[in-house]
């Protein structure tokens, strides 16, 4: 009797299990065959208005959705016209601009300099928000001359200012962007740029398709692929597997030893970009209680780490020990500088000269870096009798503490926005500000000069005099340049950049 | 019964303020929330504007009281990162928890029920054998391994599911296969162990005495006892299927209610951290509250007791 009501539900509940498995179909495959490139981020996308943005991929899908007024060339480094058709400086602190006639927004609606006008004067008040006040806090207003010509009156010399007019400032229509703001443009995002957004969940799900009426000439224009549909799926593993099974063809930011595994399945690119690892020091901010006040000392840590296998070990690909305190990709970063090759012996002399024969022990905060990294950072320096008490916290709390002037030493990277020119990394650190702990104020002039000349010669020359001071005084230990390992479906055409601009309108089936 | 609900709801309250309260401090010990929202590209300058912009300035206990006020009205403030309102953004994601938890939940206990009777009916026997295999390896296997295999056996060799996503009911079997494999154990063995008490009482052996068929011995006299300690687990259970989705719903890429604490907890999107937290304690109460009065249906003298 016992048996037979278990077997009964045994039995009921195995025939549902089967009936089950029978219901379940194939899913189907998209990508080339219907040309829609499927894209997955492990992060959700911010709200798409570009100035309120500051992850890479909110950014990425509004740099397709909106164009700016010129654009850069990243494999000449020129800058070329996009909405603006040219512009010239008509004074140290004014800019001309003749804008491209004929171009329609997703809407329909005409481009005019009424569109320009009114989303620069409106990006630039406080009360707007923009989440990064260095990409705006250098534009005064902006003036209409007509219907097709505008110009900016800039609020202070900035070197700065034509690169982020380089697409990092788009536009948007002004009659819709006047009524319904911010919230308004990120739920309906309406620009001018090679593709339009059909629909969005925001932050889990976009889809993009083609803009047929896109302007003729455009540096992004060519665009081969008719739809995009982007997901976010943050487990990596779930990714790997999608990307496998086909219903994936593009994916980034995979971890260099899961790379290895995936090549031959799928392709696999390493590409350099413009973020680089340091570990910072404050000899200012510690006032002679600290042995990193001494130069020696510092040098002593730099030759004491063993930087070329950190960077074989733990970043591989096209990732590379540096120098110089910015990223050789970038304007104005010189290398001709002093360079401390791994060599234990010569870093012990070095502290003995400095009086720490014994060595000594040092707090050492390290953020947004992989532990790996900073635990052979600590071994290295264990080797020259130099105890690094490691640390890890968020990048927040990190840079607080720094900025509280409370570490000897602050180990972590930085991005300089993805823009190729010094000026977003140095200034940052050695301009003065409230990042810099060396307060060095002839490496502070300098960089104040060759931020606001307008005269390239200028600028390169003062950065390369600022880049020599800071590897001669050792004032940071640059780690390397990070790279990003994009993993794409085996038919797919893709050129990665090192800003970490994906350019989706440039890509293209086998 | 009614002075004893409304005892037991002015508890419930106080646990919800003070959980809201702790979660509130705790988030600030975190890290500094403006330098976090400024970003990793924030000049000291954007940090001060967001601290300004967002009321960091002022003294913590201001910007709680703040907080549960306009929380009381049912304004739980504007989400840091998406710029929404709060009670947006959970209400869309709401729906993904609660079907994957209501759903996991059934399952589990249509699985666990029947196997932890017909465990106990025979001990040792093949069946309480094989419970015994399923409850181990259920608490034994963590979940995130159990659904990335899952996910490579049935949506990447067989291709029978979508490997991720809820676009339709299909993405959600294999993440509710995991999700309840994780719960069948314990709601198993505490029926199985509830069942071999009861089983061996008196009044069974009196029923069978008396000539009733097996199965309405089982079903009007040992289950109906056996079921109490079970309510009770299962209503702290589904307020962990519900609460404690974040790493299945990260897993298949279900965009419920678990992620988004998370991924607010990571961006120090706060006001939606609040929020959630505030739910969640919520929600464990009332299915606490209602565990004990369906207890004190079932069970007269719980009835006489409160």
């Amino acid at each position: 009797m016992i048996q037979t009501v278990s077997r009964k539900r045994f039995t009921g509940m195995a025939a549902l299990a089967a009936s089950t498995a029978l219901m379940l179909g194939t899913p189907a495959l998209a990508d080339k065959a219907s040309n829609t490139l499927n894209v997955a981020f492990a992060a959700e996308p911010e709200p798409l208005d570009t100035y309120k943005i500051a992850g890479r991929q909110g950014l990425i899908l509004a740099r397709h959705i909106y164009d700016g007024l010129l654009y850069k060339n990243l494999d000449t480094g020129e800058i070329v016209p996009a909405l603006a058709e040219s512009w010239e400086f008509t004074g140290p602190l004014t800019m001309e601009f003749t804008l491209r006639q004929g171009v329609k927004f997703h809407n329909g609606a005409d481009f005019t300099a009424a569109d320009v006008v009114e989303t620069l004067n409106t990006v630039i008040t406080p009360e707007y928000g923009t989440r990064y006040s260095i990409s705006v806090d250098w534009i005064d207003n902006v003036e209409m001359l007509g219907d097709y010509k505008v110009r900016i009156n800039m609020s202070k010399p900035f070197a700065g200012a034509v690169e982020m007019l380089a697409d990092a400032l788009p536009i948007y229509p002004h009659e819709f962007f006047a009524e319904n703001g911010s919230a308004g443009i990120a739920a309906t995002p309406i620009g001018t740029g090679p593709y339009k957004l059909v629909s969005q969940e925001p932050g889990i799900r976009y889809e993009m398709e083609r803009f047929e009426d896109y302007y003729a000439g455009s540096p992004k224009g060519g665009a081969t692929i008719d739809k995009i549909t982007v997901r976010t799926i943050p487990e990596m593993n779930t990714q790997y597997a999608e990307l496998m099974s086909g219903s994936l063809d593009w994916i980034w930011r995979i971890p260099p030893d899961q790379a290895s595994r995936l090549e031959g399945r799928v392709q696999i690119i390493s590409a350099p970009i413009m973020r680089i690892g340091y570990v910072g020091f404050a000899p200012e901010a510690m006032a002679g209680d600290t042995p990193i006040a001494d130069k020696k000392v510092r040098q002593a840590l730099i030759h004491a780490t063993n930087r070329g296998a950190i960077v074989e070990a733990f970043a591989g690909g096209a990732s590379e020990v540096l120098n110089t305190p910015c990223n050789p990709a970038q304007f104005g970063c010189a290398q001709d500088v002093a360079a401390y090759e791994y060599d234990p012996e010569k870093a012990k002399a070095l502290l003995a000269e400095a009086g720490y024969e014994d060595g000594f022990e040092m707090e050492m905060v390290f953020a947004a870096m992989p532990r790996p990294t900073a635990e052979a950072v600590a071994a290295d320096l264990a080797n020259v009798g130099v105890t690094l008490e490691l640390n890890e916290q968020q990048y927040s709390s990190g840079i607080g503490k720094w900025r509280a002037k409370e570490l000897p030493a602050f180990f972590s990277n930085w991005g300089s926005y993805g823009i190729g020119d010094t000026a977003f990394i140095l200034s940052n650190f050695f301009g003065g500000g409230a990042d810099d702990l060396v307060q060095d104020a002839e490496l502070a002039e300098w960089l104040t000069e060759a931020d606001t000349a307008s005269d390239r010669e200028v600028r390169a020359e003062n950065y390369a005099k600022a880049v020599k001071k800071v590897a001669d005084e050792a004032y940071w230990m640059p780690m390397y340049n990070f790279n990003v390992n994009y993993g794409l479906s085996n038919d797919l055409n893709f050129t990665p950049h090192p800003d970490e601009f994906a350019r989706w309108w440039a890509a293209s089936w086998k | 019964m009614l002075s004893f609900i409304s005892k037991r709801l002015a508890v419930a309250l106080l646990v919800c303020l003070t959980v809201s309260a702790l979660s509130f401090g705790l988030m600030f010990l975190s890290g500094d929330p403006a330098i976090a929202i400024a970003g990793s590209g924030g000049r000291a300058e954007d940090a001060e504007a967001v601290r300004i912009a967002y009321g960091f300035d002022r003294p913590l206990i201001v910007q709680y009281l703040d907080w549960i006020g306009s929380a009381l009205t049912g304004n739980l403030g504007q989400s840091i990162y998406f710029n929404v309102p709060v009670t947006e953004i959970i209400g869309n994601r709401v729906g993904v928890t609660l079907t994957l938890g209501f759903v996991s939940f059934i399952v589990a206990l249509v699985i666990a029920v029947p196997l932890g009777v017909a465990a106990a009916l025979r001990p040792n026997g093949w069946i309480d054998r094989l419970a015994l295999v399923i409850a181990v390896s259920g608490q034994a296997i963590p979940s995130f391994w159990l659904g990335l295999m899952a996910i490579v056996v049935f949506g990447v060799w067989y291709g029978m599911v979508p490997i991720s996503g809820a676009d339709t009911w299909r993405g959600y079997i294999l993440p509710v296969i995991v999700l309840s494999y994780y719960a069948i154990p314990e709601l198993m063995r505490i029926t199985r162990s509830g069942m071999i008490d009861v089983l061996a009482t008196e009044y069974v052996r009196a029923a069978k005495a008396k000539g009733l068929p097996m199965h309405l011995v089982i079903s009007r006299h040992a289950l109906r006892n056996a079921v109490l300690p079970l309510v009770s687990l299962a209503a702290v259970q589904l307020g962990q299927l519900l609460s404690g989705s974040i790493v299945i719903e990260s897993v298949f890429a279900l965009n419920g209610l678990g992620r988004l604490a998370w991924e607010s907890l990571l961006r120090s999107d706060l006001p939606v951290m609040q929020a959630i937290i505030l739910i969640l304690s919520l929600l464990y109460v009332v299915l606490t509250t209602l565990a004990d009065i369906l207890n004190a249906v079932l069970d007269p003298r719980l009835r006489g007791a409160s």
